[in-house]
């Protein structure tokens, strides 16, 4: 595979030229003729009845052009458990609670008809912790469900519980077992774009959201059962993004920003657009969802893990989106990561008075690996096996069928341990103490797609015009991730061009085929399967043309060279070595035989015969291929069983710090981030990816926390919110495990999310190696550190 | 508040613009003059996403009033670029894939762009210092701080941006 042109090369991307010079258009940007700005007003309370709204002085205020309380739109219910409406009427359940929204023709005047809003509330009590939530006679957050009926608890019907083997089989074959508590908590996924999205309504009511979703499809499909409920069935919805200033899982579901922006625009009729302020960012986006998981787990006198039994609890909030569904992803690590036998994974999810989570880069994956790695290393040290060991031990082999019945095909997992062993050094920084250490985790992510719906399939089509200039409709998004010029590689490879030559739109669902959406680390792996087999077609076709005009062409070559030179022979070609498209191939914008590549006379521009098969004389043609990837994957059955994705990530990082027990201050020395990447389509590209999210996991692990006391969020903005700056170095030390997936495009596997996923239970474990306390709740603060030392005795 | 006309220095163009008085630089530059490369992250002064240059200082466009920066020359990362060529740091950005969702970009570009002019051969610690006021969540700032020592002294091997071929 060494002699591919583009892919495995760092090409740049095509959309950086704009992004350094400000000409991007993010939504911030984008403005409608005669558009209006739209402003949201919050709950004042966490839980209360509304008594009385008071819309009269905002509407007197000039500029403004609708004022909408829940009082004034259908009572449509959206949401993953249709458990909210749009505007919130007679109850309001969290501090972001939607309570009125605003048009007016600036962001200053809707702001100020916001507080114009006279609102009367009357307090109810509320609840805060999910374990009080569960306890009878706790306040109700939901006093009915979607359809009405009481209810009576605030735990979620959903059914998250998992079980493979035998639970008590397991203990039986066990001669170590552990017990720890673990926990997560809120972290904001901090898109350096805020939120915000424009509504468009035309004169028949069909709507255009200019957007920056990472699943457009997803969003039409939410906002058309939504349309059903308020009486626009059957319009048509057009999902128009614009460059997307991060993503990290905020843009997965269709938020009540987007709802609202919609009901001002019907109201208005006119283009309504709702930008977030960092502020509602921290306050009205939901956030990464917390977990505390009970887990315990078992090994044998060799070391191989007999169970795994796992109990979580996730604070819910008031709402119901993606949060809720995070178990499902946590199942992955906890069913999957290592061979564990018997496996018990049960998640209850409780309704609070505290706000509602999506996703965040990884899914559950980081909260749930940051319980097993946490066992997985107190377990090591009860069964007196170094953790590295105990991994390498318990490691998935690729040929393994999990619990869970994933397929492990690829697997670089042992090469990964390797790396760290011998990139940290191991062997001798382990267990030295004195305030130094190292610790390590691993990971197992889908890498291949996820087939979290019924298709999993991402479309692509691609046209070629007279110049050979290549058209790619791309079904998916880009929100950073560089994806679509891994797409722009892939096609100049598979088509015979080159990078340049290619022209990608994607984010728009009038003109791009069906897709499943950017997420679960599936675009490069769907969208390039689905653009290697577009781009055969489309050679094909141009390949088809070629064998009708090739011999033409170089004829009238002769005949012209002749009428200059009457001397002039013309050679006695073999005509039949290009007489069959399978004979033929194109290389770098050159058409050629492929039995002879170097063929003096058989080597034409693919400009030159797409010119003459396109507008020449005879038949017209297009040269335009459409394909449809949808991979052999399983949707998980009742048990939760199944096998969702083609292929999966592996990697395993390891982290050296310093822990300054005075402050207890953690310093990361070193950070071994070894990725079993399948294949590195873009190197620079891969290693962005890894760079940004070992970062993000730092921040997990060491600083980053939204506070959230009894339902309010004490840290809105970059001041109070710890992430990461330039002044806090981490030397992130990449390595790129390449087995080749022999599903994945030109070997490749997905690698957006897995860099994140380790961090954090790399670095706990590290802060147990250099000071013999082990901090079980993130992240692992100064405070916490301090007073961990404290407990045992050290600090006084 | 009455509106009032100021005439700012914009990347060497003159631009007369009607602004009320508590008006931010960035305000005018973004909603007024669409110029909108600066972006708007945190509107407090924190992330540096709307970092521009006035006099050759680098400063946050969402803290400063319109009206102060009459009689200034103001770069913006418009102006950063010379018509078609993009200058060294721009390049070097894109070679060294420091741009991931590029809302953190112009600022960062206008911050290191400061600092070259004052200090031509930074080292990572005065590149890091400098930059220390721009939040980016995409590339864990690695990347930055290569391309901007690469556009200040080009090296062959300096890092794997030279991995391509």
């Amino acid at each position: 595979m060494s002699d591919h042109l583009f892919v495995g090369k760092s090409v740049p991307r095509t959309i950086e030229a704009d992004k350094v010079t400000g000409r991007a258009i993010y939504i911030d940007d984008m403005k409608r003729p005669g558009m209006l700005y739209g402003k949201i007003l919050y709950s004042k309370y966490a839980h209360a009845k509304i008594k009385s709204i008071d819309t009269s002085k905002a509407e007197k205020l000039p500029g403004v052009r609708a004022v909408l309380t829940g009082y004034d739109i259908p009572d449509a219910r959206v949401g993953f458990l249709k458990d909210q409406t749009v505007l919130k009427k007679d109850v309001v359940r969290q501090f972001r609670d939607e309570v009125a929204a605003v048009a007016a023709i600036s962001p200053e005047i809707a702001e100020e008809a916001c507080r114009l809003i006279e609102v009367e509330y009357e307090q109810l009590p509320g609840v805060f912790d999910p374990f009080e939530a569960m306890k009878e006679g706790a306040p109700l957050v939901h006093e009915v469900d979607a359809r009405g009926r009481p209810t009576k608890s605030n735990i979620l019907p959903l059914p998250w519980k998992f079980n493979a083997g035998d639970i008590e089989q397991g203990r039986k074959d066990s001669a170590f077992t552990v017990k720890d508590t673990v926990s997560t908590t809120w972290v904001n996924q901090c898109c350096m774009g805020t939120s915000g999205c424009i509504a468009e309504f035309d004169q028949n009511n069909n709507l255009t959201l200019y957007n920056q979703t990472n699943v457009i499809f997803g969003h039409v499909g939410r906002i058309s059962e939504y349309f059903a409920q308020i009486g626009l069935k059957g319009k048509k919805i057009r999902i128009v993004n614009a460059i997307v200033g991060g993503s990290f899982g905020t843009k997965l579901d269709t938020d009540i920003y987007e709802f609202i922006s919609i009901q001002l625009a019907l109201k208005t009729r006119k283009p309504v657009k709702i930008l977030f302020t960092r502020e509602e960012e921290f306050k009205a986006l939901p956030p990464r969802q917390p977990a505390i998981f009970d887990i315990e787990q078992g090994c044998d006198k060799e070391g191989n893990l007999t169970f795994r039994k796992v109990e979580a609890v996730l604070d819910n909030g008031a709402y119901t989106s993606w949060g809720a569904t995070t178990p499902s992803v946590m199942l992955m690590p906890m069913s999957s990561l290592y061979r564990v036998p018997n496996v018990f994974f049960q998640a209850t999810c409780v309704y609070t008075n505290n706000i509602y989570c999506q996703a965040m880069r990884g899914y559950g994956n980081p909260q749930a690996t940051f319980a097993v790695e946490t066992s997985m290393d107190t377990l090591a040290e009860a069964a007196g096996i170094d953790p590295l060991e105990f991994r390498m031990i318990n490691r998935n082999h690729p040929g393994d069928e999990t619990p869970m019945r994933l397929k492990i095909t690829s697997c670089g997992f042992e090469e990964c341990i390797n790396a760290v062993k011998e990139k940290l050094n191991w062997s001798e920084k382990k267990g030295t103490k004195k305030g130094r250490g190292v610790g390590m985790a691993s990971l197992i992510h889908v890498a291949g797609g996820a087939r979290v719906t019924r298709s999993d399939g991402h479309g692509i089509m691609v046209k070629v015009n007279e110049f050979g200039q290549v058209d790619v409709i791309e079904s998916g998004t880009d929100q950073g991730q560089g994806s679509p010029t891994v797409i722009t590689q892939i096609v100049a490879e598979a088509l015979g061009v080159r990078p340049e030559d290619i022209s990608l739109t994607f984010g728009d669902t009038a003109l791009a085929l069906w897709d499943a959406g950017t997420h679960a680390s599936r675009h490069t792996f769907m969208a390039g399967n689905a653009a290697i087999m577009a781009c055969e077609k489309a050679k094909r076709q141009i390949l088809d043309m070629a064998v009708e005009h090739m011999p033409k062409i170089i004829k009238g070559g002769f005949k012209r060279k002749k009428r200059k030179d009457p001397d002039f022979v013309e050679p006695d070609l073999d005509y039949g070595l290009i007489a069959d498209p399978e004979d033929l191939d194109i290389r770098d914008r050159m058409i050629f035989a492929k039995k002879n590549p170097d063929h003096p006379h058989f080597r034409i521009p693919v400009s030159q015969i797409l010119r003459e098969g396109l507008l020449g004389s005879g038949e017209s043609k297009v040269v335009v291929a459409e394909e449809f990837y949808d991979p052999p994957t399983e949707m998980l059955d009742r048990e939760f069983k199944g096998n969702l994705s083609q292929t999966y990530a592996f990697g395993t990082s390891g982290v050296e710090v310093e822990v300054d027990e005075k402050t207890g201050e953690v310093k990361i020395v070193n950070l071994v981030a070894a990725h079993d990447v399948g294949k590195a389509m873009n190197p620079t590209l891969l290693l962005g990816q890894i760079y940004g999210a070992a970062y993000t996991g730092v921040g997990y692990g060491l600083t980053e926390e939204i506070k959230v006391v009894n339902g309010r969020v004490m840290n809105p903005g970059f001041r109070d919110y710890q992430m990461l700056t330039a002044m806090d170095v981490v030397p992130v030390e990449p390595v790129v495990v390449e087995p080749g997936d022999e599903d994945g495009p030109y070997g490749a596997k997905g690698v957006g999310e897995p860099g994140l996923v380790p961090t954090a239970p790399a670095i706990a474990n590290a802060v147990y190696d250099a000071i013999g306390v082990r901090i079980k709740d993130l992240p692992i603060t100064p405070e916490k550190v301090l007073a961990a030392l404290k407990e045992r005795g050290d600090v006084c | 508040m009455e509106k009032i006309e100021i005439t700012l220095n914009i990347n060497d163009n003159p631009y007369e613009v009607m602004i009320y008085p508590n008006d931010t630089l960035l305000d005018v530059l973004r909603d007024k003059l669409d110029l909108t490369g600066s972006k708007e992250s945190c509107g407090e002064g924190v992330c540096g996403s709307c970092t521009v240059h006035m006099d050759g200082k680098p400063v946050r466009a969402c803290l400063t009033l319109a009206m102060e920066a009459q009689g200034a020359k103001i770069k913006t990362v418009e102006g950063l670029a010379n018509v078609d060529e993009l200058s060294n740091l721009q390049q070097s950005f894109i070679d060294h894939g420091a741009v991931q969702c590029g809302f953190c970009t112009p600022g960062m570009l206008m911050s290191a762009d400061a600092l070259l002019r004052e200090n031509p051969n930074p080292d990572e610690k005065a590149i890091r210092k400098a930059l220390a006021g721009n939040i980016c969540r995409c590339t864990g700032y690695a990347k930055i701080v290569q391309a901007v020592a690469h556009a200040a002294q080009p090296q062959d091997d300096c890092c794997d941006c030279k991995s391509k071929e």
